[in-house]
């Protein structure tokens, strides 16, 4: 595995073309589908991936979540920040460089 | 709080996640480890029409199916492939074209990518021009390698499957190398399984432990070397693994095979179990089929095991391996899978490993994919 990366308020990050990522209405959750599988998504990784569109930087997605999440500032960022960089080590996400 | 999304989704909860259509059995190859029927030729006759495929793959999605595979045979070998591939992708499916590359010119590649084909699988059989062109019975080498490029240039994401056995499991690391040179995204050396043409000539492509350790290694330096470039998938053959594979996430679990014919399978070699029938999609809804057919009905879960599958601790992990597998080699297809060294049936795994390492045996040539006689 790579060096785990984490992620800068700056940095915009994206799904990568080489997965689709949807709302599947027969699971009713957002589903990550590739080349050699599907995985269905819990609710929150479907939040914070939805905002990943290579427009949106971290520290708004953060800012949104927090409208959307209970919880203390800090442990929305943390939370965010921890599945950024699980979701990259996955190659779920990239980001534009 | 944020989590981690969960990968437990390869239970699929009773649906068919995965469906693969099996658009013809023709091909222009001669691939001697063919997953095809050898009858091929009378069990693809009458395949399904468009409007008939169209209709499996809307009945599909209601059953809760996400991932659609394209493949044959040659599946470029059907003019409306692009058509259904545009059905598809309307109908939400992530789409997967299975293909030798013949057929797959600049004209229908651009047409596939209109359509919303999402990724496209091109399987080549050895880094040596000669080697593959022998191994295939066609000079496709070039052409192969050819594809690879423009599929990369298409922006497809990149699979390429490499089917490994005796004769070019010595060149892994050729292999790994034109891979890394061709940009792929996937690798996948898929030790052939052996069924249909691959059973006949199981002697002969058989590979030794001894080949599959070092492959194992070329593959382990491989992926440290390359990193996240390139996900590469490589599976000791359960003949040398003492252990079953988990067949399909067992039986009717999440695979739905459709056949040319329209006959729904659990998996694309299911049609070898003769003690099983197996109705076609013309004659019944895929509902009935997945959900009512004794076909999918009869090793679904566990109560068919027999011991000493019945009693073990780890029939949840592989089912009980490969039903085909157990009904080719023991004529029972409720049998343990003989792969298992607690099956009784264990020696014809050991047999055939034995003899096809035998000193001093004759090689006898390939029986390569043809249509017998009577087509
Ligand atoms: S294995 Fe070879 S012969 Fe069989 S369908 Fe594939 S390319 Fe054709
Ligand atoms: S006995 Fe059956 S369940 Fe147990 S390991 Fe062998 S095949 Fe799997």
């Amino acid at each position: 595995m790579t060096e785990a990366l984490h992620f800068q308020p700056q940095d915009r990050p994206f799904i990568n073309p080489l997965y689709l990522f949807r709302w599947e209405e027969s699971q009713d959750s957002y589903v990550m589908l590739y080349p050699e599988g599907v995985v269905k998504l819990n609710e929150t990784a479907g939040a914070i991936l939805r905002h990943c569109d290579g427009e949106t930087a971290v520290s708004a997605m953060i800012e949104e979540l927090r409208q959307v999440y209970s919880g203390g500032d800090e442990q929305v960022a943390a939370g965010v920040h921890h599945f950024l960089k699980v979701a990259h080590a996955k190659g779920w996400i990239r980001i534009k460089s | 709080m944020p989590k981690a999304g969960s990968e437990s989704s390869l239970d699929g909860q009773g649906k068919p996640l995965w469906l693969v259509l099996e658009l013809t059995y023709r091909c222009p190859l001669k691939c001697p480890w063919c997953s095809n029927p050898v009858d091929f030729g009378r069990a693809g006759a009458n395949e399904l029409t468009t409007d008939e495929w169209m209709r499996v793959m809307a009945e599909g999605r209601k059953l809760g199916a996400l991932q659609l595979g394209f493949t044959g045979g040659e599946p470029m070998l059907r003019p409306d492939l692009e058509e259904l591939v545009a059905e598809a992708s309307r109908l939400g499916y992530y789409t997967n074209l299975i293909t030798s590359g013949v057929g797959l010119n600049d004209g229908r590649l651009a047409a596939l990518k209109r359509a919303g084909l999402n990724q496209i699988q091109l399987s080549i059989q050895s880094a040596d021009r000669a080697l593959t062109d022998s191994l295939v019975g066609a000079r496709c080498h070039d052409l192969k390698i050819d594809v690879a490029r423009k599929i990369k240039a298409q922006g497809f994401p990149m699979v390429l499957n490499v089917p490994l056995f005796r004769h070019n499991a010595d060149q892994v690391e050729e292999i790994l190398d034109m891979a890394e040179g061709l940009g792929v995204d996937y690798l996948e050396l898929a030790n052939i399984q052996y069924y249909n043409w691959a059973l006949l000539n199981r002697t002969e492509l058989l590979p030794t432990l001894e080949q599959m350790r070092l492959a194992e290694q070329a593959v382990v330096a491989a992926r440290a070397r390359l990193g996240e470039r390139m996900t590469i998938y490589f599976v000791i053959p359960d003949y040398f693994e003492q252990r079953p594979k988990a067949c399909m996430n067992g039986w009717g679990a999440i695979h739905l095979t459709i056949a040319p014919d329209g006959a729904a399978l659990p998996c694309q070699e299911a049609r070898q179990i003769t003690s099983l029938e197996f109705p076609t999609v013309r004659e019944h809804s895929l509902k009935w089929l997945w959900e009512e057919s004794p076909t999918f009905n009869t090793f679904r879960g566990d109560t068919w095991m027999k011991a000493p599958c019945r009693n073990c601790d780890e029939k949840e992990r592989d089912f009980g391996g490969c039903r085909c597998q157990a009904f080719l080699l023991t004529g029972d297809a409720a049998n343990t899978d003989p792969a298992c060294a607690r099956s009784e049936h264990h020696h014809l795994i050991e047999e055939a490993i034995a003899e096809s390492g035998r000193h001093g045996r004759t090689a006898q040539p390939l029986v390569m994919r043809q249509t017998c006689a009577a087509k």
